[in-house]
């Protein structure tokens, strides 16, 4: 069914309708930019709707001058989890497919059931380990447990990259006397950019975007930036325009990722789904 | 010489994954074992306290008015948030799947809120679901008010008894793009001949997507509702940032949190973790089961 197959009414309706629901995902951007560009003069819940006067940065630079500090906590975080997340879960991957052993069979569904349980059924028991590793109130307590909350997502995303390696490969290196290190660093290292991508994407993007874990893991000086905005937001004090400009600021470190990478972006998510 | 290899081999596969599988039994298991030990205690306040108490804090739960509140939220959070994301998710992946210049544009933009934190969602939503009326009418009743759409002006998060259901559309919007590329593989998955031979045998495009197209969908359906369907019942960030901790707009996720992290209840706490986790492993071990044993056989 091409294009040209279709009569044109029908296809502009369908440009109407895409129109339409683009509108609907859109109204949220617009309010944050369009509020966040107008200078403290022109702000007014009245004219929310109204494009700014000019570009004015005043709302941007209030809101950093709070947030500053939690980006920073938020950076801290999130580059550690994403590569300690990435080799963790490659060699799992890489491990679970093509190393049989006993016990590999139930061991798989057993990791995976991790990914789905919700957090508050092991968040009192997570917070006494944390405290008594000395790991409470921290950045490093916060990665660690991203990175073990990780394991079974970044797990099955390498393993459903590793599944198509050809055992082949493998049989051939193991008679040519290579070990098991050996295989994987010759032959699944190199064929793994696309799987880290996807899953430095992944990790980068769930523990930038976490509020539970970070909320109960760091202390104020800590927080990374979920939790500051959600401060923020819960504040009297800073006004809704300047709530707008931080929401914008804390959404665009992930916003530019899947600008730039989300073709890797929407094959995490499918995994997730555990749609290969 | 072969076969010592082979356990050295193995020797080492076994020491590089015992870590992770180390770090999950404490993590995933210990700590469900202890929560469900935490749930049958009396420990209230700061120091923990392990004396038994039975299933009294479950019981308390079934007698307890704000749980109600919480379980009557979830099924309707649920319900609309499933629903709405099945639908809208379809329609957007029928439409795009038409073959049209600009698809992967569209595709990118309803997919976009994926990538965003529920927090940031929930403080814009926040403002552009604001209730105020009158002459502090903002954010959505203010753009209906001016496109003289009076009649969908309404008080959002804070309608009485039916707050939740206005949580249902921020969660949609952040949603739905997952839904739709879940159907856009499912659409992309069925032969082109299929529809051809369809065709052939003088079918209307409409009886194609009623006879054929949409049963094939039947799988992609079910296993968006899983998973859909498990992450309304963990929502905790979105109701957070909308509405703080307001109990008309309750559900166990945070009623757990403020429980036990405001209120020092840890054994109440414990048991609705468990609660909570009892309601998703119905759903998703399932799933897990017949998905992990179709790959199998594939």
């Amino acid at each position: 069914m091409t294009a040209s197959y279709r009569r044109v009414p029908t296809r502009a309706l369908i440009y109407i309708l895409l129109l339409f629901f683009s509108m609907f995902y859109l109204i949220p951007m617009y309010v944050m930019l369009v509020t966040g560009f107008k200078n403290f003069d022109e702000v007014s819940l009245r004219t929310m709707w109204n494009l700014p006067s000019g570009l004015a940065m005043e709302n941007f630079r209030a809101a950093y001058q709070v947030l500053a500090p939690h980006l920073w906590n938020s950076i801290r975080l999130v580059i550690p989890t994403a590569m300690i997340s990435a080799m963790v879960g490659s060699i799992n991957g890489y491990i679970l497919t093509k190393w049989r052993f006993p016990g590999v069979g139930i061991l798989f569904p057993l990791i995976l059931f991790g990914m789905f349980i919700p957090y508050q059924s092991i968040i009192i028991p997570l917070v006494q380990f944390m405290s008594w590793l000395g790991l409470a109130g921290g950045i490093p307590g916060l990665a660690l447990a991203h990175i073990i909350y990780g394991i079974p997502i970044t797990t099955l995303i390498f393993r459903g990259y590793y599944a198509s390696v050809p055992s082949e490969m493998v049989e051939a290196a193991r008679i040519d006397g290579a070990s098991l290190i050996q295989t994987y660093v010759s032959i699944f290292l190199p064929l793994s950019i696309p799987a880290f991508v996807v899953v430095l994407i992944w990790q980068f993007t769930a523990s930038w975007n976490d509020f539970l874990f970070a909320v109960i893991l760091t202390n104020s000086s800590n927080w990374p930036i979920m939790v500051a905005l959600n401060n923020m937001a819960g504040s009297q004090i800073i006004a809704w325009n300047v709530q707008m400009a931080g929401s914008f600021l804390a959404a665009l470190p992930t916003l530019i990722v899947y600008i730039i990478l989300g073709r890797y972006f929407l094959r995490g998510l499918m995994s997730g789904a555990l749609k290969g | 010489m072969r076969h010592k290899r082979i356990d050295r081999d193995t020797v080492t596969a076994v020491l590089l994954i015992s870590p992770s599988i180390v770090a999950l039994l404490i993590f995933v298991y210990g700590f469900i074992f202890w929560t469900l030990r935490v749930s049958t205690s009396k420990w209230i306040g700061l120091t923990p306290n392990l004396e038994w108490a039975g299933l009294n804090n479950y019981l308390g739960l079934i007698n307890d008015p704000r749980f109600h509140i919480d379980v009557r939220n979830t099924i309707i959070f649920t319900l609309l948030f499933v629903v709405g994301c099945l639908l809208l998710g379809l329609v957007l992946a029928l439409l795009l799947d038409q073959g049209l210049r600009g698809e992967t544009f569209f595709r990118s933009l309803f997919l976009f809120p994926m990538a965003i934190s529920f927090i940031v969602t929930g403080v814009v939503w926040r403002w552009l679901m604001n209730p105020a009326g009158g002459s502090r009418i903002s954010g959505l009743n203010l753009l209906f008010d001016s496109l003289g759409l009076d009649f969908l002006i309404n008080k959002w998060y804070t309608t009485p008894n039916w707050g939740i259901a206005a949580i249902a559309i921020p969660a949609i919007w952040q949603m739905s793009g997952f839904t739709m590329a879940l159907y856009l593989g499912g659409l992309r998955a069925i032969p082109e001949e299929l529809r051809e031979a369809a065709r052939v045998d003088g079918a209307s495009e409409y009886q194609i997507y009623r006879r054929i197209i949409l049963p094939l969908l039947r799988p992609v359906t079910l296993s968006a509702m899983i998973i859909l369907g498990h992450i309304s019942l963990k929502v905790f960030d979105l109701i957070i940032a909308i509405a703080g901790k307001q109990v008309a707009l309750d559900v166990p996720a945070v009623y757990m949190w403020t429980t036990t992290f405001d209120g020092l209840f840890y054994g109440r706490g414990a048991a609705i973790g468990i609660f909570l986790l009892v309601t998703v492993a119905v759903l998703v071990i399932p799933y897990l089961y017949f998905t992990l044993r179709q790959e199998a056989e594939v």
